[in-house]
């Protein structure tokens, strides 16, 4: 890829695109990787309070997990996930589990 | 403080604060990030001083931020930030501003805060500026390497105090910053911690309010793992023990009157609730030379600390 | 025409200092955010402006900063949420603003500051000369250096024009002292003009909640260069900027001054480079003195220093035996000698042209100059002194 020339780029070194670290998968970062039990998962919202990279994803919905229902679903998005560990250390069920990445 | 948010579930959704950022795995710094954007909302300038949070979120041509954003030097960011605050009101009065109320928030770290930002901000207090100034304090300047700062504890080993045969880490203790901006007679200031999220975000909404009469404050406790050296995944333990242990209380300094919050308010009132020092220490590479009399003499000024705030919140 | 404006119109020619001539520009400019501190020989401008932002003359938030790095700093936050601001300084308090020079251009923000020149410590001196507004040279700012109480108003207006169109920082200085407290008449422009004159304009660099963008990003090797290249072109295309504002600000206010000023170079054989009041008031007497002891003697002022006006400076010296060039400054170890000079003589090397010359340092500390001296070094040229660094006035 060729990066812009001098007059491709906005003056002042301005950003223009909020958001765009997106761009930048830190997945790649990751030697340990969370996986969450959904069964052990009670639904708490503690991972996705505390994890740096605001990449548990909170849906809304209709789950039904061992005849339980809830109205929420926690995802990792591995695309942006360092493989911290703070949600797993903090989950109070320990649902989430660290694995070595393959 | 004003309690906006009650429980974990009244907390704000949207994120402001995008992922891709380069901070490193665990950062207690970006957890702050999330939630002050998350809380201050949309309607919100940010000026950054130099630091971690400046350059992991800025390499161009990326942003992590989804605000309008400004970052000038190291020791400028208060006034930096007092010319956005003078520009939107002036140019409000004449039309030119068309965002409506817009918060400005100061965001630095604590090189930034309490060594080469000190005047200022300290000038900004002064002056009375409609400005939100948050303190994310790591404890050392860890963007260049973990160097030590005012903001450092007693004993800490970092890259500039070493643990030497002569000298075992840092000679002096941790500048009093709060006092330092409570003797400006802000409206308020207050000290928060990012394990205790709920807390900080009422505080960060509180001091937002508080900016239409002036200044406000706030010094967030947030652990660097690579810099204190412990294992990335008790980032948000750490910030908890700092607390529990009453190495960091948490409390407010209202319009003149300090207020206490749980768990310090707690341990203040029966000091058994004040788990030993020891278990803030202990996991941390930075105290891990730390002789058992050295532990003594950094426990004695963790309660003589929380008996000065006790005294001070009996005013 | 309204009948306040008709007033203000009839009773326009005042008599001021350069300071209080730059606040009357910076009122008629209608700026938002002004952050000043304290410093001899600036300080009159700041007072003058708080006393019309506190009658109510000028809406505008005086910022009572508490350093220079804190006011440039505070401009830039300004400009960069798309007010319209003014800062001034010399000497110790442009040092100390030196880092956040390079930001302002860096970003790209139209930042006027004036700058009556004043000598630096140490030994400290409250007195003139250029060695401050020198230091500045690489920051990456428009540089005009007046010559006149009523030039310095002038060009405070037209620097708002020409920094909201190049969107780069502009400074406008002159001699401190010499013409910050010397008291000269000057013609005020109706205030409604300078508005039509400068209007709001929108820009692309501007803080907004509706449009977030990033200031002052963290460029790696692969980025920066492309960046800065950016200042550096849009610096060298501002001289065209310079030259349509100072035009279109003669149609409508009836006085401009072009980017260099000469007298008597139509068939000079030696000519005297300077800037500022003091060496080129000098500089023209000494031109009639030296003509009149038969010597084709001419005067070229350098009204824009940055960017530097080459093209226009060596279509003068193209016709002369020698040149000499005044500087209010040292450039410290230099193989020139003064900073002026320097750049004389990398110009006519760009422009392959060999034009022999002098560099004479002089006001320093604002040692006294005087026209006599200036005679001499018409005579020094006339005699066949070339290529030496020469120090006047000083007790060698
Ligand atoms: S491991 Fe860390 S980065 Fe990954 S989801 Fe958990 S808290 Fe977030
Ligand atoms: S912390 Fe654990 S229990 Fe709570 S929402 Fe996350 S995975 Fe579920």
């Amino acid at each position: 890829m060729s990066l812009p020339k001098v007059h491709e780029i906005p003056i002042g070194g301005i950003i223009t695109e909020p958001g765009s670290s997106r761009r930048n998968l830190t997945g790649g970062w990751r030697s340990l990787k969370p996986i969450i039990h959904d069964d052990r998962c009670i639904r708490c919202r503690i991972c996705w309070m505390y994890c740096p990279e605001g990449t548990i994803k909170e849906t809304k919905g209709e789950f039904v997990v061992k005849g339980r229902k809830y109205q929420y679903k926690y995802e990792i998005d591995y695309n942006y996930c360092k493989g911290c560990g703070i949600c797993a250390h903090e989950c109070p069920t320990k649902a989430i589990e660290m694995v070595p990445e393959a | 403080m004003k309690v906006v948010y009650k429980a974990i579930w009244d907390l704000p959704v949207e994120e402001l604060f995008a992922s891709g950022h380069r901070a490193c795995a665990g950062c207690g710094p970006a957890i702050a990030m999330r939630w002050i954007t998350k809380t201050a909302g949309p309607n919100t300038v940010v000026v950054n001083a130099t630091g971690c949070m400046e350059v992991t979120t800025t390499q161009y041509p990326e942003t992590a931020w989804m605000v309008p954003y400004l970052h000038v030097a190291f020791e400028n960011a208060a006034a930096a930030a007092s010319g956005v605050d003078s520009a939107i009101r002036v140019t409000s009065k004449k039309g030119l501003w068309r965002s409506g109320k817009t918060n400005v928030i100061v965001i630095a770290g604590d090189g930034g805060t309490y060594d080469i930002g000190l005047q200022s901000l300290s000038g900004m207090l002064e002056r009375g500026h409609h400005v939100l100034y948050i303190l994310y304090d790591n404890e050392a300047y860890m963007n260049t390497g973990i160097q030590r700062s005012g903001g450092t504890p007693r004993y800490a080993w970092t890259t500039t105090t070493p643990v030497g045969r002569a000298i075992r880490g840092k000679i002096q203790a941790k500048k009093d910053i709060m006092g330092i901006v409570m003797a400006h007679r802000v409206p308020y200031a207050a000290t928060a911690s990012i394990s205790n999220i709920i807390d900080m975000s009422n505080k960060i909404k509180t001091a937002l309010e508080y900016t239409e009469e002036g200044p406000t404050f706030l010094h967030i406790m947030a652990p660097c793992p690579p810099g204190w050296r412990f294992p990335e995944e008790r980032t948000v333990e750490a910030a908890r023990l700092a607390v529990e242990t009453g190495y960091f209380p948490l409390y407010e300094y209202d319009h003149g009157k300090i207020r206490l919050n749980p768990p310090t308010s707690n341990m203040v009132a029966d000091p058994k609730r004040r788990k030993p020092l020891r278990e803030f220490l202990k996991f941390q590479g930075r105290f891990a030379h730390l002789t058992d009399a050295e532990i003594g003499e950094l426990e004695k000024e963790v309660v003589a600390n929380l008996e000065y705030l006790a005294k001070l919140a009996s005013l | 025409m309204t009948a306040a404006a008709a007033i203000q119109k009839a009773k326009a020619a005042l008599a001021l200092t350069s300071n209080y001539a730059v606040a009357y520009a910076v009122k008629a400019a209608d700026v938002d955010v002004v952050a000043v501190y304290p410093i001899t020989p600036q300080t009159t401008i700041v007072e003058k402006i708080a006393e019309f932002v506190d009658d109510g003359e000028l809406n505008a938030d005086l910022i009572h900063v508490e350093s220079e790095h804190s006011a440039m700093s505070a401009v830039v936050g300004a400009a960069a949420a798309g007010a319209r601001v003014f800062t001034a300084t010399s000497s110790q308090g442009l040092e100390l603003m030196h880092e956040v020079l390079h930001i302002a251009s860096g970003l790209r923000l139209p930042v006027v500051m004036a700058v009556p020149a004043r000598a630096i410590s140490a030994p400290i001196s409250i007195h003139g000369d250029y060695s401050d507004v020198m230091n500045t040279r690489d920051t990456g700012w428009i540089t005009y250096i007046a010559s006149s109480a009523q030039e310095v108003y002038d060009t405070v207006i037209q620097a708002y024009k020409v920094a909201e169109t190049t969107l780069l920082p502009v400074m406008v200085s002159y001699d401190g002292f010499l013409m910050s407290h010397t008291t000269e008449p000057v013609e005020l422009n109706d205030e409604e003009a300078v508005k039509r004159f400068l209007p709001r304009r929108e820009r692309p660099n501007v803080l907004r909640p509706e449009k977030p963008i990033t200031m002052g990003a963290f460029a790696m090797p692969d980025w920066y260069y492309e960046i800065k290249y950016q200042v550096q072109e849009a610096l060298a295309s501002s001289l065209k900027t310079i030259e349509e504002v100072d035009a279109e600000y003669g149609k409508a206010f009836g006085r401009s001054y072009g980017i260099i000023q000469t007298y008597r170079m139509e068939d000079a054989d030696y000519a005297v480079i300077a800037y500022g009041g003091a060496a080129f008031g000098n500089a023209r007497e000494a031109v009639d003195v030296a003509r009149e002891r038969g010597i084709r003697a001419g005067a070229i002022r350098l009204r824009v220093w940055r960017p530097f006006p080459a093209d226009r400076l060596l279509k003068q010296l193209a016709g002369v035996k020698a040149f000499a060039v005044i500087d209010r400054a040292i450039a410290f170890g230099s193989p020139g000698g003064g900073p002026a000079f320097i750049d004389v003589a990398t110009a006519l090397y760009m422009g392959g042209m060999d034009v022999p010359g002098l560099s004479v340092i002089h006001g320093i500390g604002q040692r006294s100059m005087y026209v006599e001296d200036f005679v001499k070094v018409f005579e020094m040229l006339k005699d066949g002194e070339r290529n030496k660094v020469v120090y006047m006035g000083l007790r060698l």
